[in-house]
This record gives structure tokens, C-alpha cells and sequence, in this order.
């Protein structure tokens, strides 16, 4: 890799690059993140690879990351010179035949492609660049294009931009859609006030959950006192429920680089960190390959740019601990301590790792400063509403039938993600909440299905932006179980540095247990209302000071559940083991006696063909027999 | 079979990050990495090397989950307990497996085969419930895959 430093070099990579995303011969892009590698892509690839290399074709093969819609994968993407790109879902091994036959005899297609992409939308540019040229093969007309597509048609990819369409491995790919150009503009024709000027225009605000204005936290760390700064980037995702910043990691890590190189610069940092999660190993693997590029091309290291600017990074791998999330916490686990956090009474931009100037921001933040620098703090605000401006990625899953990674504009109605790109609840069941902001947020109930998404509407409802997971529930989920299942959550998670929250939070799971067991009493929503005053108070970092608001969100919008619970003992969603009873259907059992085999402990009896029933004094209510009832004729009380 | 400690692959570990104090929790990791647990005597020769207290090494092993200071079964068995697998029924499949197993999470099989954790969000939420075993996703898992899968990785080992 040659080193790059003036404009005609990027000019060149990015030429490479261009040939690579439009090849003149054809070529095979498999999703490899980890949710494509889950759901079989390995198998895919490795069967692609062979049948390649045993036909002797000219095709060129290679990876790239998610597209967001993890329900179709493994997916495979197939581009033919001047053809639309056609994307193949739920790939197998033994479909490879079939599509490398369609390729090489130009017969029709055995399989049908999900949906076409006829151009490319290079966001950084502003342009679009054609895939089809002249006129639509015949065949593929009844293919939808991708912005026709449910899922993607309200989404605007800002912070994804590059994820499924280039490899992660590949440097120039990211070079040839505008990457690095943004910080070849910042290093050469702006000055340090200057960029920060148009990240503070753009309206940015964190996206790790806080949602601190991005350029304001820049400008107070760029006038701190210190000659040695740090800019930190926080892969530590530890959201339960949310993944956006793996995909972008996995998927396109430079641009998380290049972020960070713009914002090292214009704070005065020579020095950087990314602390990723220790559960996310492709992350970790897709980042170091960026490094090792970005360093091999000179874009990170000395001179940069021949700018006289010095910057470098550094990953470090986190071990499990949620509070790591939390910045003063995270950079004690930087230092190589235990990670908790501290007080803030002087801020990290002061005084954080080390005891230096730090500025620490999240990956999706990071990801989308190069978009801000090309296109003009101006463009990206007009993006989104006022005060939430750009877009966000969600992670949608849980009970929705488009599970996935979704990009909106901020403000969107929260029905629009939940019907138009999420295609609604699966099996016809009513939904019932969405869970926002991991441990920290809350839940919205149906009744506010009009509410816009951004940060401000969200707070109001008693929830969070967070991190950007949606847990959407349906009629099947109990509310009660899932506050316990946050405060239990949040009790192994505390570090036990406070008291409010290492006590008073094990005291509220203790209080939940007892509800959802069916040993709740008078006085316990009060109680723990009370409670939560008193912990949101006295805690002292975020997760404490955040930890009631699932059980506080959960009250207020669905206290007759808690009241189910407590007076009269059930388990309105038959969740709650203690409070619940299967049983049989006596319409719709066929007989079968699936249920009766896979029974662990055998109490469920029935002739062939005739009703079966469930003895409740032995049922452990496992619930197996409700998952592989093929008949829907387990019944639950 | 346990590894014995033995000092060279300890110092050799240590001298890659060269005694760097705050690389500890990297220095943990690989040596976790090695022994599938931090063994008692290389954290006490680990102190030594670095110039660290033992307790010191012990506060950040009991911190941090991804550290276990008992032996590991040949196998992991990681069941994500994130908010997408709890509402898909991943209650129901860690119950499951302690049931198959006869251990409960957090425990190791007599025979050392198998360790049962549970794990703060895969981050595989799509694909709920997963469970990571050995180190593969298994997407949507389901109770009654249970027998089948543990069987293969029996097999395979």
C-alpha cells in the first residue's frame, strides 16, 4: 500500500476503488457481519469460493457488511457490468449452483432476486452513480427496487452509508465513496475552530445516549488546559438489545476512523483510543485491519496529510462490564483499573483519562463527522427536526416482523418504524410497548404510537434515545417481568461503589421478584415509586441515576398489570411462572403428541389422535410444549 | 486436561506489553486466553512480574465477567441475555439447558465439557434467541434443539 498524501493520491486510490465497486467482470458480494455469518454465511461463501475455483469462472468474490434487514439473511449480492446489483436472500449452500448456473449460461433465474439496486447513492459526494446502464434487462421488471422496499423506503442512511455496500477490508472502496477526502478538506483548508464551528452548526448531538451537543464537548476540550489530549471513541455497546455500533464497526470501520482523525485535529489530540466490547471479536478483528491500512497509506501516524499533524490509535478490548459504557468509568478500565466511575464535579473534557484532557464520543457519533465536514454542518442539520437533527440508527427487534438495523431522519413518527419499516407485530398479535434506551429508558405504550422519535419526545415520555435499541412487545409480553428483568439486570451490573445503587436497586429487584412470584403486597408500586426518588437522587453516575426509569415508565403506563399482579395474582401476559397454567386447546389439538414427547417431565398425556391434557401438578412450565405446538393449541392462563 | 502454569508463557505475555501497569486487564485477558481461567499462580507470579499487588489483579478479575477464577469446561456456553432474547424466550432456553445439563448457569459439568454462562447481550439481536457456543451463533435457538447441538459438540470434541 502506497502512502498517500496529496489529493492526486487519494484521486488515485479512489479510482482503484471505483473499479472495485463497478467491475467490469461480474461479481459476488456475500454479507458477512456477524448476523450474516449467524445465520449461515460462512456456509455461503466458502461453497461460493469452491464452485468458483472448480468451474473455472471469472468471477470476482468478495465480502461486505450488513444492509440492516437481518431477517433475509444469509444475503448475497450479485453485479453484472452495467446490470442493476440483484441481492439474493436467504442464501444457502445449496442455492450456490443454481445462481452461478444463472451467471455462466445467462439462463433464467432458478432463484429470484429479493430486490435490485439500479444505482449507487455516494452520500459523501452528494451523487448518484449508475449500476444499470441503458435499458432494464427483461426479467427484471418485476424485481423491486430497494427504495421501493418496505424497510428501506423511509430510511436515510447517513451513519450506514458505507455498510453493505463496500468491504470493511478494503481501504480504497471507502476512499472511492469520499472517505478520507473529508479529512484531507479538514487537515489542508479548515482550521481546528473552524471545523468545530461546523459540527456545532450541524446540530449533532451524542449518539452513545447522552445526546450532548458533539461540537460543544469538542470546543470545551480544545480549550482546556493541557498540553496532552485524548479522543476516545466508545464501542463499548453495552445496551442489551441494541447492535448498531458492531454493524458499523464490522462494516465500515474507517469512516469511525476518519471521524476520529477530523475530531483529533481539531481538538489538538496526537493520541486515540477505541474500547470495544469483548463480545464483539469481528469488530475488534475488521477495526485493527482498518488501522494497520490507515497506518500503512500514512493517513494515520506522523505527518498526516504533510499537514505536520500526528495522530494515532490505539484499540482496547473491554471484559464485560456494562458500566464501562459510562465515559469516567470507561477510561478507569483504560488505565487498566476496575472500571468505575467517578463524580463528576470536573468534567472528562478536563480532566478525564489520565488526568488529561479527553474527549470521549460514541461510534455512530464518530461515523457521521465525515458526512458533516463534506457536505456542511448546514446540510446535515437540515436533516431531522430542530434540536434533533441528522438521523439515528435503531436496532428494531423483539416482536416485529422486519427485524433489523434501520436508519431514520429524527422526528419520525414511532409508527412509521413500526408498521411501515418494521411490517408490524408477527402472528397477528396487538402491539403493546417498545422498549427504549436499554437499562436506562423506558417503555412507550401503544398509546403513543404518534409519538415522534427524537431525543426530546422521548424523554418526555418518560423514556430515552440511548443507544438506539427498540424492543418491540407484543400483548405476549409482561410488563412487570420485563422491569424486573432490567433492575436484575442493573443489580449484577452496578459496581457497588454507591450506596443508592448498590443496595437500593438490589432492594427493588427483591420487591419485583416478590411481585412476579405472586408474593407482591399492598404498598410495593408506592414503595417502589419512593424508591426511585431516592436512587435517581443519590447515585453517583448514570446507571444508578438512570436504573428506575424502566420500573418508573413501566408504572405509569401500565399500572394494572403491576395491580394484576399484586391483588389478584396472575400474569395478565402469562409470563410470570408462578401465576401461570397451561393448558390444552380442546378445539384445535389434533393429538398429534409432539407435545407429550418433548416434554421434559412427561405430564402431558393423551391418546393418538385424541385431546391431549396437561397434568398442572407436575408441569414445570418450561413452556416447550407451547414452542413446538405446531396447532397453536397450548394455552396459558 | 488443565494446563500447568509454567513462568515462561507468563513472561512472555507480560513482556509483549512491556510491564505496561495499565494494559493489566489485556495482560488478564491472554492469559485467560491461554489457561480457559486465571489460575491462582500466574496471578500471583503475574503480581510479581509487574510489580503489582495481587489484590489489585484480584479487584479486576472479580470486576470484570469476562474473567473466571475456577476452571472452564473445553466448551462455552454463552446464553445472551439481552432484551430481544428475553422477550423471544431466552428464560426458557437458559432453563432448558440447565435442565439438560444438570448444572446450573454460572457452573461447569462434572465431566468438564461444558460451562454454562449467561451473557449481557450478543449483540445477534435480530436473531433471537441465540445462544454462542464455542464461539458460533445459533440463531433462534429453540428448547428443543437442545439435545441435538449438545450432542454434536460432544462429538466434536
Amino acid at each position: 500500500m502506497s502512502r498517500i498524501s496529496t489529493l492526486k493520491d487519494m484521486d488515485r486510490a479512489a479510482q482503484r476503488g471505483l473499479a472495485s465497486l463497478f467491475p467490469k467482470k461480474t461479481k459476488i458480494m456475500v454479507g458477512m457481519a456477524t448476523s450474516g455469518i449467524a445465520s449461515g454465511a460462512q456456509g455461503v461463501y466458502d461453497a461460493l469460493a469452491a464452485e468458483i475455483k472448480a468451474k473455472g469462472l471469472d468471477i470476482i468474490l468478495s465480502k461486505t457488511g450488513s444492509m440492516g434487514l437481518d431477517a433475509i439473511e444469509p444475503l448475497v449480492d450479485v453485479l453484472e457490468p452495467n446490470k442493476p446489483r440483484l441481492s439474493y436472500s436467504k442464501m444457502t449452500p445449496k442455492k450456490v449452483p443454481l445462481l452461478l448456473d444463472r451467471l455462466s449460461s445467462g439462463a433464467a433465474d432458478a432463484i429470484k432476486p429479493a430486490y435490485r439496486m439500479d444505482a449507487d447513492d455516494f452520500l459523501v459526494q452528494g451523487e448518484k452513480k449508475p449500476y444499470l446502464k441503458g435499458k432494464l434487462p427483461a426479467g427484471l421488471k418485476d424485481i423491486p427496487v430497494i427504495q421501493d422496499i418496505d424497510f428501506y423506503k423511509k430510511q436515510v442512511k447517513i451513519a450506514l452509508r458505507n455498510c453493505g455496500t463496500i468491504d470493511p477490508e478494503s481501504i480504497d472502496e471507502y476512499i472511492a465513496r469520499g472517505g478520507y477526502y473529508s479529512l484531507l478538506k479538514a487537515v489542508a483548508d479548515m482550521s481546528p475552530d473552524e471545523i468545530i464551528n461546523d459540527v456545532i452548526a450541524s446540530g449533532l448531538r451524542g449518539r452513545g445516549g447522552g445526546g450532548f451537543l458533539v461540537g460543544r464537548k469538542w470546543q470545551s476540550c480544545r480549550h482546556a488546559h493541557g498540553d496532552v489530549k485524548y479522543v476516545i471513541c466508545n464501542g463499548d455497546e453495552g445496551d442489551p438489545g441494541a447492535y448498531m455500533d458492531r454493524s458499523l464497526m464490522e462494516g465500515d470501520p474507517h469512516s469511525v476512523l476518519e471521524g476520529m482523525i477530523i475530531g483529533a485535529f481539531a481538538i489538538g489530540a496526537h493520541e486515540g483510543f477505541i474500547y470495544v466490547r469483548n463480545e464483539y471479536p469481528l469488530a475488534v478483528a475488521n477495526l485493527q485491519c482498518a488501522l494497520e491500512q490507515a497506518r500503512a497509506c500514512g493517513l494515520l501516524g506522523k505527518n498526516i496529510f504533510n499537514s505536520g499533524f500526528d495522530f494515532d490509535i490505539k484499540i482496547v478490548k473491554g471484559a464485560g462490564a456494562f458500566v464501562c459504557g459510562e465515559s469516567t468509568a470507561l477510561m478507569a478500565s483504560l488505565e487498566g483499573k476496575a472500571g468505575e466511575p467517578r463524580a463528576k464535579y470536573i468534567h472528562t473534557v478536563e480532566q478525564g483519562l489520565w488526568n488529561r484532557p479527553s474527549n470521549l464520543n460514541n461510534v455512530e457519533s464518530w461515523a457521521n463527522v465525515p458526512v458533516i465536514i463534506a457536505r456542511g454542518g448546514k446540510w446535515f442539520s437540515g436533516v431531522g427536526v430542530r434540536h434533533s437533527t441528522g438521523t439515528k440508527v435503531f436496532s428494531l427487534v423483539g416482536k416485529i416482523n422486519n427485524v433489523g438495523l434501520v436508519e431514520v431522519p429524527m422526528g419520525i413518527p414511532l409508527k412509521d418504524i413500526i408498521y411501515d419499516i418494521g411490517g408490524g407485530i408477527p402472528g397477528g398479535k396487538a402491539f403493546k410497548a417498545v422498549q427504549t434506551g436499554g437499562p436506562s429508558g423506558g417503555c412507550i405504550p401503544d398509546k403513543l404510537i404518534d409519538l415522534p422519535v427524537d431525543f426530546d419526545s422521548l424523554w418526555e415520555a418518560g423514556s430515552m434515545m440511548g443507544s438506539g435499541g427498540m424492543i418491540v412487545m407484543d400483548e405476549r409480553t409482561c410488563m412487570v417481568d420485563i422491569a424486573r428483568y432490567f433492575i436484575e439486570f442493573l443489580v449484577s451490573e452496578s459496581c457497588g461503589k454507591c450506596v443508592p445503587c448498590r443496595e437500593g436497586v438490589y432492594r427493588m429487584n427483591e420487591i419485583l421478584h416478590d411481585i412476579c412470584r405472586g408474593k407482591g403486597k399492598k404498598g410495593d408500586v408506592e414503595l417502589l415509586e419512593s424508591m426511585s426518588k431516592g436512587i435517581q437522587d443519590g447515585s453517583l453516575c448514570a446507571l444508578g441515576g438512570s436504573a428506575p426509569n424502566p420500573v418508573l415508565s413501566t408504572i405509569r403506563y401500565f399500572r394494572e398489570e403491576y395491580d394484576a399482579h399484586i391483588r389478584h395474582k396472575r400474569c395478565p401476559a402469562g409470563v410470570c411462572r408462578a401465576l401461570i397454567r397451561y393448558g390444552i386447546d380442546k378445539e384445535k389439538c389434533t393429538g398429534c403428541g409432539v407435545c407429550a414427547r418433548k416434554c421434559p417431565v412427561a405430564c402431558i398425556s393423551g391418546e393418538k389422535k385424541k385431546l391431549h391434557a396437561i397434568d398442572p401438578g407436575k408441569c414445570i412450565k418450561c413452556g416447550i410444549c407451547m414452542e413446538t405446538c405446531k396447532f397453536d393449541a397450548i394455552t396459558v392462563e | 486436561m488443565k494446563k500447568t502454569v509454567d513462568e515462561k508463557t507468563v513472561r512472555g505475555i507480560v513482556k509483549k506489553y512491556d510491564g505496561d501497569k495499565s494494559a493489566a486487564v489485556a495482560i488478564l485477558q491472554e492469559i485467560q486466553d491461554e489457561y480457559r481461567y486465571l489460575p491462582k499462580e500466574a496471578l500471583t507470579l503475574l503480581g510479581l512480574e509487574m510489580g503489582v499487588p495481587l489484590s489489585r489483579l484480584y479487584e479486576i478479575a472479580t470486576f470484570y465477567n469476562a474473567f473466571s477464577l475456577t476452571p472452564r469446561g473445553k466448551c462455552m456456553i454463552e446464553v445472551c441475555a439481552g432484551t430481544a432474547c428475553h422477550v423471544q424466550g431466552g428464560f426458557n432456553l437458559m432453563t432448558g439447558l440447565e435442565r439438560e445439563l444438570g448444572i446450573m448457569r454460572g457452573e461447569t459439568t462434572p465431566d468438564g465439557m461444558f460451562t454454562l454462562a449467561e451473557v449481557r447481550c450478543l449483540g445477534c439481536c435480530s436473531l433471537a434467541a441465540v445462544a454462542r457456543i464455542d464461539g458460533n451463533i445459533h440463531p433462534y435457538m429453540a428448547q428443543d434443539e437442545i439435545p441435538r447441538i449438545l450432542k454434536n459438540y460432544r462429538k466434536q470434541r
